[in-house]
């Protein structure tokens, strides 16, 4: 079937504050089918936006288990309890699960799928067969990626980043690396398609008065998110099928073996090792931002929401994604410091500069916070651990872009403490943020509050228990991607600490379970606007109808639904106004 | 330690003299009690640093739970470590006071809808420059010790050649002396104290890390180039070695050390050894056995602190 | 279409100075190559929304030429009214099974890569009839 869809219809009405009853969308009703094959067939980016969401859930549980398995191996140094193996294939499949199948499509196949169209008034995303066509993609990926445990010979166990040649099929023999591969091969099809919905949506279906610098930060970070996708994922695609060459049609790309002397001169096809890491990073690096800006656009929506303010320094924090976005693409060699190949300085600079757009996005939320009126719901909670969280995480970033202190470091414990802080920061703390948010949109319902505050500070406490030791692990020498270690240079201490944390971590996510459950049977309704949401989404119902509006506010700002609220407080550009002390008109419900 | 020495030095005994540095015990072994008192008080530095950069601010500043580096390239490395463990603690510090000022400061008072502001152009250019000249500093320091730490110099006092293959590691010394050993025994490098060695490094298969932490050094060894650095090593001692990039099923245990000796012992282990191996052609791959590291990765030697002794 | 065009054309510029210094500075060429591509993937969009930005305004190439200007769409205007927007939007299909289908047949195709090529039997019919049966629901206009 096939709606069209004329703004006129929605435009011309005189707009209402949303009261939560259905609105009357005649003519817009799902005629499509019903049931499993409703799911099966569905082009609508919500129902899609849901599924995503969904198994990039249980992908992460799936994961996190392994990664509790692998802390209790290490919690002492000979642990029978895996064989060598055994360990190598968890890291490489904790790792490629979370990174490539859960954090990512979590944010920009799920919670951008979901939100962006809303965000911009549109009704769908501008592909919605496409879109569709991702989540197979992404589906069958996952599905892939796990069939690696039931093959003979077991998972890939090559690291997240399959260096050659340790790839190679000399290294890795068997069908599981190449299953590997080919889950990678989906998903990378289903990123990239995804990443051009992104920009097609937001480059031509923004509703009227919806120009770019009025669009929510969430959304820029969206549209930075799927150039960035278009830059990286084309390149690892190419990579794998390389890569996937040299293992079945002795292509020796990756590997220096091809490298005959002919007349004393080397042979043209000599393959390089080199070559591997410099695809994949150049992949690799902008993937970590890929992974980090939808997640800043997150905790950007809740921090002025719950700040009653709007964010600081918008055009600021626009510039500052772009220019992140943009460095990102030059610094893909920090990951290769070590191997005494590349550029040294301008690796280091370009990487060091990251640090001032980061800044500038840190200042920006603070002052977004500054003079509020602070509410810590669970999603604000959230996202202040995650404030915390990346702080951390990015101190030691800088200094691990400083190449004498990562030839220190490099692949020891330092690193893995490092890069867990930031992406637990971001793919955790401010993606669960980013989940109790919207969930109220989504479901018209709330996630209980208490058991949301249960599993903050569980997962706070946690964090901090399992990652700390593990950088003091790291400057004592313990490299990573360990299944053992020696028993007398006190390393088993920290590594003790460090499992008990982990295991803290997991009970937290026991009460999210909890949450989901109680949210089900008992529902708590939210209404359309239970925070005082500022941005458009929160203009239309909870769930929102079909093709998302029947009508829409005037868009002025960067929050339509704040300025229709409050006209009394719109937004003050140079903080000199006098102090408004305007009633509010929207409902305060939840959340205090 | 002292058992697993005389089995290594078994070996030589057969042949001639040994210089007595070699035989002594290192000064410290992982069971003598300076290496715990060692390691406790990196513990505490670890999770004191901020007590500790206030106190002992200016005079003698801590590791910030880092070696204080036994070689000279180790000794820059650590002196820029310490430079930007004190830049983070002081900007990470300052973003953190002003996180948890704004979360506590701010709470919600009452219904009042707040100011609504959004832009201070003057404290936005603020925070944009200050940054930027941070990072100039940060980047110049990383740069001149950089420079320091991958310089070769022109004319070593030796050359080494080190091939890491799965799982173990290969360490060929200019007259032809061969050390090899791999997982069940790990090998040992023996370098003079006080020179300059140039180290070439490669692998015969996949990815391998030569890594000490002791020399806060790590570089990878690649099949199908050359890479190379010096190592001045500053004290005599043994040093623990481990391979830190991924590289296959024994990862874990693809240990090997680095033991220092004043250059005269150098000098008279690789003639010893070098006429060993000439007499015993087959004798190369069983050279080091049973020293150090079994299957289970115990004992390696290590001398814990020996790198950080001398005053820097 | 102005702020997407200079958002894009920004965007390759850097990519392009980046480019350029790494080359003059490493002489690496797979790295080189690849910030070419991402020039190339800045400035090829980017002129072409440039392109049309100029064509509102009534250039009818960049900066030659004029022809009628139709203005700003309404998404690029500060003061546009809802009413603005007037007009379809475009068509979105409610319901298809073809991405589905297609989706197995990706699905079976690299699992061939994989276990066997007989797969490919199954996939390769998948994908042609997912195709075929994609391109004939949009020319319809989405019915299935
Ligand atoms: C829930 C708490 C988590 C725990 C306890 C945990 C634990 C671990 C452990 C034990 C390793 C292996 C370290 C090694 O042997 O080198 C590991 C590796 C890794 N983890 Fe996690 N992890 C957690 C969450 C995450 C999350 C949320 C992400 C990403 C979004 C992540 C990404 C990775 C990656 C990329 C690796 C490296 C894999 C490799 O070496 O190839 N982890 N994690
Ligand atoms: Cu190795």
């Amino acid at each position: 079937m096939t709606d069209v869809i004329e703004p006129t219809q929605t435009g011309l009405q005189v707009p209402e504050v949303p009261t939560g009853e259905p609105h009357g969308h005649a003519g817009h009703e799902d005629h499509g089918p019903s049931g499993i094959l409703k799911w099966l067939t569905s082009t609508d980016h919500k129902v899609i936006g849901l599924s995503y969401m969904i198994t990039a859930i249980a992908v992460f549980y799936i994961s996190g288990i392994m990664a509790l398995v692998m802390r209790l191996q290490l919690a002492s140094p000979h642990s029978s309890l895996l064989s060598f193996s055994q360990y190598n294939a968890l890291f490489t499949m904790h790792g490629s699960l979370m990174l490539y199948l859960f954090a990512g499509p979590f944010a920009f196949g799920g919670l951008a799928n979901y939100i962006v169209p809303l965000q911009i008034g549109a009704p769908d995303m501008a592909f919605p067969r496409l879109n569709a066509l991702s989540y197979w993609l992404y589906l069958t990926g996952s599905i892939t990626m796990m069939l690696g445990f039931f093959v003979a010979g077991g998972a890939a166990q090559f690291g997240w980043v399959a260096y050659a040649p340790l790839s190679s099929a000399t290294s890795s023999p068997g069908a599981g690396p190449d299953t590997w591969i080919m889950a990678l091969v989906l998903t990378g099809f289903s990123a990239i398609f995804t990443g051009v919905n992104l920009c097609g949506t937001i480059f031509y279906l923004r509703a009227p008065g919806m120009t770019m610098f009025r669009m929510p930060i969430f959304t820029w970070n969206m549209l930075v998110t799927g150039i960035l996708i278009l830059i990286a994922f084309p390149v690892l695609t190419a990579a794998l099928v390389m890569l996937f060459c040299d293992r079945h049609f002795d292509t020796h790309i990756y590997t220096a073996v091809g490298c005959h002397l002919v007349n004393g001169l080397p042979m043209r096809s000599c393959g390089s090792p080199l070559l591997w890491q410099n695809l994949f990073w150049f992949f690799g690096h902008p993937e970590v931002y890929i992974l980090a800006l939808p997640f800043f656009g997150i905790v950007t929506e809740i921090f002025p929401v719950f700040s009653r303010k709007p964010v600081f320094g918008y055009k600021g924090m626009v510039f500052a994604t772009m220019s992140i976005a943009a460095l990102s693409t030059g610094v893909w060699a920090h990951h290769m410091f070590t191997t005494g190949a590349v550029l040294l300085p301008f690796f280091s600079l370009l990487s060091l500069l990251i640090a001032v757009p980061t800044g500038i996005e840190f200042f920006n939320w603070i002052g977004t916070m500054w003079h509020g009126q602070l509410r810590f719901t669970t999603p604000m909670l959230f996202s202040v651990g995650f404030l915390f969280a990346f702080l951390m995480g990015g101190v030691t970033g800088i200094m691990l872009a400083s190449p004498p202190i990562d030839f220190a470091t490099h692949d020891t414990y330092f690193v893995v403490a490092h890069f867990h802080q930031v992406l637990i920061g971001t793919a955790v703390f401010a993606g669960f943020a980013g989940l109790y948010y919207w969930y109220p949109k989504m479901f018209g319902r709330m996630l209980h509050e208490g058991l949301g505050k249960w599993h903050f500070w569980l997962l706070f406490i946690g964090f901090w228990v399992t990652f700390m030791p593990q950088y003091v692990l790291g400057l004592l020498g313990m490299p990573r991607r360990v299944a053992s270690y020696p028993s007398n240079l006190g390393w088993q201490s920290y590594n003790i600490v460090s499992t008990v944390g982990a295991f803290i971590i997991g009970v937290s996510f026991a009460f999210l379970l909890v949450n989901f459950v109680v949210s089900w049977r008992k529902p708590i309704p939210a209404g359309d606007n239970p925070w005082d949401g500022q941005t458009l989404e929160w203009f239309t119902t909870s769930p929102p109808p079909h093709h998302n509006y029947t009508h829409l506010p005037p868009i002025r700002s960067e929050r339509p639904t704040w300025d229709y609220n409050h006209p009394d407080a719109l937004n003050v550009p140079h903080g000199k106004a006098a102090h408004t002390n305007g009633k509010t008109n929207g409902k305060v419900r939840a959340g205090v | 330690m002292g058992t697993a020495n005389s089995s290594f030095l078994a070996g030589f005994d057969s042949v001639g003299a040994v210089d007595p540095s070699l035989t002594s015990a290192p000064p410290d072994t992982p069971e003598s009690p300076g290496r715990r008192h060692k390691s406790a008080r990196r513990r505490l530095a670890a999770a004191g640093v901020v007590l500790g950069a206030i106190l002992l601010g200016g005079c003698q500043l801590p590791t910030f739970g880092a070696y204080k580096g036994s070689t000279s390239q180790a000794r820059s490395t650590f002196h820029l470590w310490q430079g930007f463990f004190i830049a983070g603690l002081i900007v990470g510090g300052l973003v953190f006071l002003l996180i948890v000022w704004a979360v506590f400061r701010y709470r919600k008072r009452s219904d009042d809808v707040p100011v609504q502001t959004q832009y201070h152009t003057v404290l936005e250019i603020i925070y944009t420059v200050v940054p930027v000249l941070i990072v100039i500093g940060l980047f110049i320091a990383t740069v001149v010790v950089e420079n320091k730490v991958t310089a070769v110099e022109p004319n070593p006092y030796t050359e080494l050649h080190v091939y890491a293959f799965q799982w173990g590691w290969e360490f060929q010394y200019d007259n032809g002396v061969k050390v090899i050993g791999q997982t069940t025994a790990a090998p040992t490098m023996v370098l003079p104290t006080g020179k300059t060695v140039r180290v070439y490094l490669r692998s015969y298969d996949v990815l391998h890390g030569f890594y000490v932490p002791e020399f806060n050094f790590s570089r990878y060894a690649s099949p199908g180039y050359w890479t190379s650095f010096d190592l001045h090593v500053l004290h005599n001692g043994v040093y623990r070695g481990q391979c830190t990039q991924l590289c296959g099923l024994y990862h874990s245990l693809m240990f090997f050390n680095v033991r220092s000796v004043s250059p005269a012992a150098f000098q008279t282990w690789l003639h010893t050894t070098g006429a060993f191996q000439r007499q015993h052609p087959n004798s190369i791959g069983q050279l080091p056995a049973g020293i150090h590291a079994n299957i289970n990765g115990t004992a390696p030697g290590y001398s814990g602190s020996s790198g950080n002794t001398g005053n820097s | 279409m102005k702020v997407e065009s200079l958002f894009l054309l920004f965007l390759g510029l850097f990519f392009g100075g980046i480019c350029l210094w790494y080359w003059f500075w490493g002489y690496e060429d797979g790295g080189t190559m690849m910030l070419f591509g991402a020039t190339l993937l800045g400035f090829l969009p980017g002129s072409y929304y440039f392109f049309w930005h100029r064509r509102f305004h009534g250039h009818k190439y960049f900066f030659w030429g004029r022809i009628k200007a139709a203005g700003d769409r309404p998404e690029d205007r500060d003061d546009a009214e809802m009413a603005d927007g007037a007009g379809d939007i475009d068509s979105f299909p409610n319901s298809s099974i073809w991405p589905f289908v297609m989706g197995m047949g990706a699905f079976s195709l690299v699992l061939a890569m994989v276990f066997g090529v007989w797969l490919a039997f199954i996939g390769i019919p998948l994908m042609i009839t997912a195709l075929t049966g994609v391109t004939a629901e949009s020319r319809r206009g989405g019915d299935i």
